[in-house]
């Protein structure tokens, strides 16, 4: 109970401190960067609550996220919502797809689940290509409303994605170390015994998937607003599939601070090779870093952690 | 007194083979049930329909009176049909202590600050208390099936199915396991035993079925099955 408090008060701590970072007005470009390494620890902290937790691997990343985009999109074009209608709505959607995907392929086990989601995103896609509404395949400007709260519009938006990062690692936290959790560690260990054990491992796992897709859209809501432009290629783009598995793969899938390394240290990394070397140099260093840390420590930082503190 | 467990006439198929054909069979509360056959004769393929890892194709299943033909395996856990498996299947990123709290909250429903306890106590009873907190991976192969009973154990079973619990044990340690199962009995748990150990089947069971290529070929006491014409010839040919 008390450290659930003190845990609280962290997360509240971390969104005063991105509000204080908001207010500094240093070089634009770190409030864009910042943005996107956010995003990516809600991304990782998201697909880490099926991937890791229950060891359903997923490669559909990019058909929740895009599913959030575009119902931000939609809303804004139909009634121009506010932003956190943006962010609760682009999450239920979302939330729902995975509801109804985990229903339809998740009596699918192991790659046979991950070939399905992935077939999902190209749907998807292809649906949204061909929806002009939403701006079809030529993609569609997006308006920023004026006057945020505070300081400029991109600053306003790294202050949100500060909360829901914090609320994205807070629920997967909390889902970790309650009985859910306990219960996805055994689906994932072994998913007959679990169920023979009175593990209700079908409720558990549409569960899971249907949290990880909320926070999937919860984190592609925003985007529209921060790209400004929106079109299939970036919000479908295969980085969002390969990050959100390599980066709890890096930072380790059985705890909740396993995706925020990742995130943290390969989000960094690519922004770093971004501005240094080239924007094609992304893929190509998440891949390499990946091979790395199959090979070299499975288990992610953390396990590699845990094997020094072993000895 | 009315049967704990009523199987009527369950059949299950694998597409055009036949594993379990019509059988029927019942098990009083409290007894020491032993179920034989052949490989192959459809021991396991029964199992799995009645603890629900299996749909059945074909007739009922009540347990307590209760139909739960259609139930999901874990409701019938919860309500106390529990197995263990022929091969181990711990949870292999847990401890052996959390391998048990698993079962007991989710089967026994005991809350996660009272299941510690509880599942200490487990392992105090079945010898393996000295490694509550390794992992599965260390465990020696009669450590292994002792797990399995122990986990089986804390989801507080009425009827525990032991699935060849004492394959490729020797026989010190089956008789070490069946030790643990005649303690088990003792405390009212109805238990069906599958076993290809004669030695250890006869001794434990009270009533033994035989199966052979999914049919019943023989029923009775130990003695009468040893005596039974039908079972040398389905165990030796002819």
């Amino acid at each position: 109970m008390r450290r659930t408090v003190i845990v609280l008060l962290v997360g509240l701590a971390v969104i005063a401190a991105g509000v204080v970072v908001a207010t500094l007005r240093v070089n634009p470009y770190l409030y864009f960067a910042g943005y996107v390494i956010l995003q990516y620890v809600v991304i990782a902290t998201a697909w880490n609550i099926l991937g890791g937790y229950a060891g359903y691997v997923k490669f559909g990343t990019p058909a929740f996220f895009a599913l959030g985009a575009y119902t931000a999109v939609f809303l804004i074009q139909s009634m121009r919502a506010p932003l956190p209608v943006l962010i609760l709505a682009g999450g239920l959607v979302s939330a729902l797809l995975g509801l109804g995907i985990g229903y339809l392929t998740l009596r699918l086990r192991g790659v046979f689940f991950s070939i399905a989601t992935l077939a999902l995103a190209i749907v998807l896609q292809t649906m949204i290509i061909n929806w002009e509404y939403v701006g079809g395949s030529r993609g569609l400007s997006v308006l920023r409303p004026s006057g945020p709260p505070f300081g400029n519009y991109v600053t306003f938006l790294f202050t949100v994605m500060v909360a829901l990062a914090v609320v994205a690692v807070l629920v997967a936290r909390f889902i970790e170390r309650s009985w859910i959790g306990r219960g996805l560690a055994a689906l994932r260990d072994n998913e007959e015994a679990a169920e023979c054990m009175g593990v209700p491992t079908l409720r558990l796992k549409l569960f899971a998937t249907t949290v990880s897709g909320f926070f999937l859209g919860v984190a592609g809501a925003p985007f529209p607003y921060y790209v400004t432009f929106v079109e299939p290629n970036s919000a479908f783009a295969l980085d969002y599939a390969v990050n959100a598995l390599a980066m709890p793969m890096i930072g380790g899938t059985t705890s909740w601070v396993g995706p925020v390394i990742g995130a943290v240290l390969l989000g960094a990394a690519q922004q770093l090779a971004t501005v240094t070397i080239s924007s094609e140099m992304n893929l190509f260093i998440v891949g390499v870093v990946l091979v790395a840390f199959v090979v070299l420590a499975p288990e992610g930082i953390l396990g590699l952690i845990r094997r020094l503190r072993g000895r | 007194m009315p049967p704990l467990l009523e199987v009527e006439g369950v059949t299950k198929r694998f597409g055009g083979f036949t594993a379990v054909n019509r059988l029927t069979l019942h098990v009083k509360p409290g007894e020491r049930f032993g179920l034989i056959g052949p490989n192959g004769s459809g021991k396991t393929t029964l199992i799995n329909c009645v603890s629900g890892s299996l749909p059945v194709d074909g007739g009922r299943i009540l347990f307590d009176g209760h139909e739960i033909t259609n139930l999901p395996a874990h409701r019938r856990t919860r309500l106390g049909i529990v197995r263990s498996f022929q091969i181990p299947k711990p949870f292999t990123s847990m401890t052996i202590l959390e391998n048990l709290e698993i079962p007991l909250e989710y089967a026994a429903h005991r809350r996660s600050s009272e299941a510690d306890a509880d599942a200490m106590e487990i392992l105090r009873a079945i010898g393996l208390e000295s490694k509550a907190h390794l992992r599965p991976a260390g465990l020696t192969q009669i450590e292994m099936r002792k797990l399995e009973l122990a986990r089986a154990m804390a989801a507080r079973p009425k009827l525990l199915i032991s699935d060849e619990a004492m394959a490729g044990l020797s026989s010190a340690e089956v008789d070490d396991i069946l030790a643990i199962l005649f303690r088990l009995s003792e405390r009212g748990i109805t238990i069906i035993m599958i076993e290809h150990i004669m030695r250890a089947v006869m001794r434990f069971s009270e009533r033994i079925v035989v199966l052979d290529a999914g049919e019943r070929i023989a029923e009775g006491t130990p003695e009468e099955i040893i005596r039974n014409p039908a079972v040398e010839k389905a165990y030796l040919g002819e």
